[in-house]
């Protein structure tokens, strides 16, 4: 059998020899640490896996997320599983419009000097900049839609020399654009309607009792719309 | 006010200090007090704009504590009408930049009264000029 | 002619009656403004200290924004953007070091290359299309209007970018002039409304309020006109705040020149969206002779 070919990282600084083709958090399991914190989906989407790392002979801090990148050899990694950026306490349907709410529960948006540290270490390659600049500006769907792939990692908060908490201030986008400016979805009112009266109930109850194995069957043989409209 | 003579290293640092990030040297002043016949602000201070730079030219660092360096207003008016030439907007700066380049605000953006209803001008330039830099 | 034009964020939401009136004047004296893609707010009040290059990075963003677009210059509205972009241009241009270090550190953008002109629209008015040529689109005299211009700090001072005259400036006098009204010079028409201090100090910048307005009044003038949202707010919002201290305060109405333009050309009065002004100033217009008040909602304090 060939020999697996090899890299040295350094986890905190320590060195270790680990496979290529690991993901950083998959190489960190294989060099002998459990994540209790910081891993989560290991598929991209919930953004707890945040990590700074460094290149041996680069003077660059690189941001990424362990579950979703490759290991290289003389990397310094550094993990960050949760980052203290100030959140808002805010009740999302006592809000009007017409006053700088962004600014009301975020006002460290007005320090932003547009450095764009924090486009710069965003893993989900989202113009953070230009949705905090929208925020400020009082843009508020223009700031939901710009900041849509967020996975609330918070390596741009961490990052900013203005200490505001970018990801935080894109959620109060969303939920503003979700709540009181995106038209409401009709088909969506229809189908809470629907299941209040019970039309679904009896396929529910049916469903929770049919037991483990038949459920699996019944998921892997469900009916899949194919994407090209047939 | 007395001031003792000659001024210590402490003190001349310290006006050294706020030479070189204003960029402006201090001691030409002369005292004329034009800046502060000018200054729209001066009826609230505690010190006159002249006595602050009297202050950093002899070192006192107690014009830290004043009230008048964050009450200024960056109206530039002294700065025009110096005739020696010292933008003394620029020596508020320094002044004010010694508490917040140590990441210290003098205002607080949680406890500004009413944020929503003020224009984003205000709160922008309010925190450049009070917030830590 | 078209021009780029840059906002600035208040003019976005709080000051929009600044913005569509000067765009509709724009429009009716042949001039679009056409707004900057992607731009940031230019961080005012310009950085001081002589160590600093960070806070240049909002400025000159802005003006690389322009350079991308193959243009070489930029009309701006709100004073204090004008200031902040233009000094920190003229700071890249005197200093080749600051330049490149921030070409650098902005890695993500062209090199900025220095040769863009920031403009405020008043010196547009004045020098390219002539207050002789405003005269002439004027179709409702300002006449019956007594309009003490106000100036602020940022559109003069400091000298190198000031577009006018530091002590007696008098562009704005020009141009109400040339829409017919009658032009109230005043004492205090250079001296600082406060500023920023409007956010933690209001009451240091109700007596500026005080003190400005009454001196206007006492010249006879019936209204302000200015260019700076933050004067704006300082010297019309914090009128409630001046009636707290002094009950003989008497308010008065604030316009951006902008507006007064529009009235005097005779377009749609919603392009001068008084809702967003604080002292309800139709009251005051219907004294122009020839002209119909509409009546709207408006923002009153």
């Amino acid at each position: 059998m060939a020999e697996k070919e090899m890299v040295k990282i350094y986890i905190m600084n320590k060195e270790h020899e680990v496979p290529v083709g690991l993901t950083i958090m998959e190489a960190m399991e294989y060099a002998g640490y459990k994540f209790i914190r910081g891993a989560g989906c290991r598929a991209g989407f919930c953004g707890a896996c945040a990590t700074v790392y460094r290149k041996k002979g680069d003077y660059k801090l690189y941001t990424a997320l362990a579950c979703q990148t490759a290991v290289e050899d003389g990397m310094y990694l550094s993990q960050i599983p949760f980052v203290p950026a100030n959140k808002a306490t805010y009740d999302i349907n006592k809000m009007d419009l017409k006053e700088n709410i962004i600014l009301k529960y975020y006002p460290e948006v007005a320090r932003c000097v547009s450095c764009n540290t924090c486009t710069k270490a965003c893993p989900q390659d989202i113009e953070v900049m230009d949705f905090v600049q929208a925020s400020l500006k009082g843009e508020i769907e223009e700031a939901a839609q710009l900041s849509f792939d967020c996975i609330q990692c918070g390596l741009c908060a961490l990052r900013c020399p203005a200490e505001i908490p970018q990801y935080h201030v894109g959620q109060l986008a969303r939920r503003l654009y979700g709540k009181y400016i995106e038209k409401p979805s009709k088909n969506l009112e229809e189908r809470l309607e629907e299941i209040k009266k019970g039309k679904f109930d009896k396929e529910m109850n049916k469903l929770t009792k049919v037991g483990v194995d038949k459920l699996k069957k019944a998921y892997v043989e469900r009916d899949i719309e194919d994407l090209a409209g047939e | 006010m007395r001031h003792k003579f000659p001024v210590n290293e402490t003190q001349s640092k310290f006006t050294e200090k706020i030479i070189e990030i204003s960029g402006q040297n201090v001691r030409k002043c002369n005292q004329c007090g034009k800046c502060s016949a000018g200054c729209p602000l001066a009826d609230q201070m505690d010190l006159l704009p002249s006595q602050v730079i009297r202050m950093v030219q002899i070192g006192d660092t107690s014009v830290l504590e004043s009230k008048t360096i964050w009450l200024c207003a960056s109206c530039f008016t002294c700065a025009v009408r110096c005739p020696q030439g010292i933008d003394l907007a620029k020596v508020m700066e320094a002044l004010r930049l010694q508490s917040l380049r140590k990441n210290i605000d003098h205002v607080k953006p949680s406890a500004i009264p009413e944020i929503e209803k003020l224009p984003q001008i205000a709160v922008v330039s309010s925190f450049r000029k009070m917030t830590s830099s | 002619m078209k021009i780029p034009y840059y906002p600035g964020c208040t003019l976005k939401k709080d000051a929009l009656n600044f913005e569509e009136s000067a765009l509709a004047v724009g429009k009716k004296l042949g001039m679009e403004l056409v707004e900057l893609p992607r731009w940031n707010c230019c961080g005012t009040v310009y950085s001081l200290a002589s160590d600093d290059l960070m806070h240049y990075a909002a400025p000159i963003r802005n003006l690389i924004r322009a350079q991308e677009l193959n243009e070489n210059r930029i009309v701006t509205l709100c004073s204090m953007c004008y200031n902040t972009l233009k000094r920190a241009n003229l700071r890249v241009k005197d200093d080749e070091e600051a330049l490149t270090t921030l070409n650098e550190f902005m890695d993500r953008e062209e090199d900025y290359r220095g040769e863009v002109t920031v403009l405020h629209l008043l010196e547009i008015l004045k020098d390219e299309i002539g207050f002789e040529k405003i005269e002439e689109t004027v179709e409702v005299p300002l006449k019956g209007l007594k309009i003490a211009p106000y100036y602020g700090c940022l559109l003069l001072r400091p000298k190198e970018v000031g577009i006018d005259d530091l002590e007696e400036p008098r562009i704005m006098h020009s141009l109400l002039e040339s829409l017919g009204a009658e032009v109230i010079d005043t004492p205090y028409k250079v001296e600082c409304c406060g500023a920023y201090q409007t956010a933690s100090n209001k009451e240091a910048v109700a007596e500026r309020t005080y003190s400005i307005l009454t001196s206007a009044a006492r010249e006879g003038a019936d209204a302000i006109a200015l260019s700076c949202p933050l004067c704006d707010f300082n010297l019309d919002a914090r009128q409630e705040t001046v009636e707290e201290k002094y009950h003989d305060f008497e308010r008065m109405p604030v316009f951006y020149f902008t507006q007064l333009m529009a009235i005097a050309f005779g377009l749609d009065e919603k392009v001068c969206r008084f809702d967003l002004n604080y002292v309800d100033p139709l009251p005051l217009l219907s004294k122009i002779n020839g002209r119909d008040t509409l009546k709207m909602n408006k923002k009153k304090i």
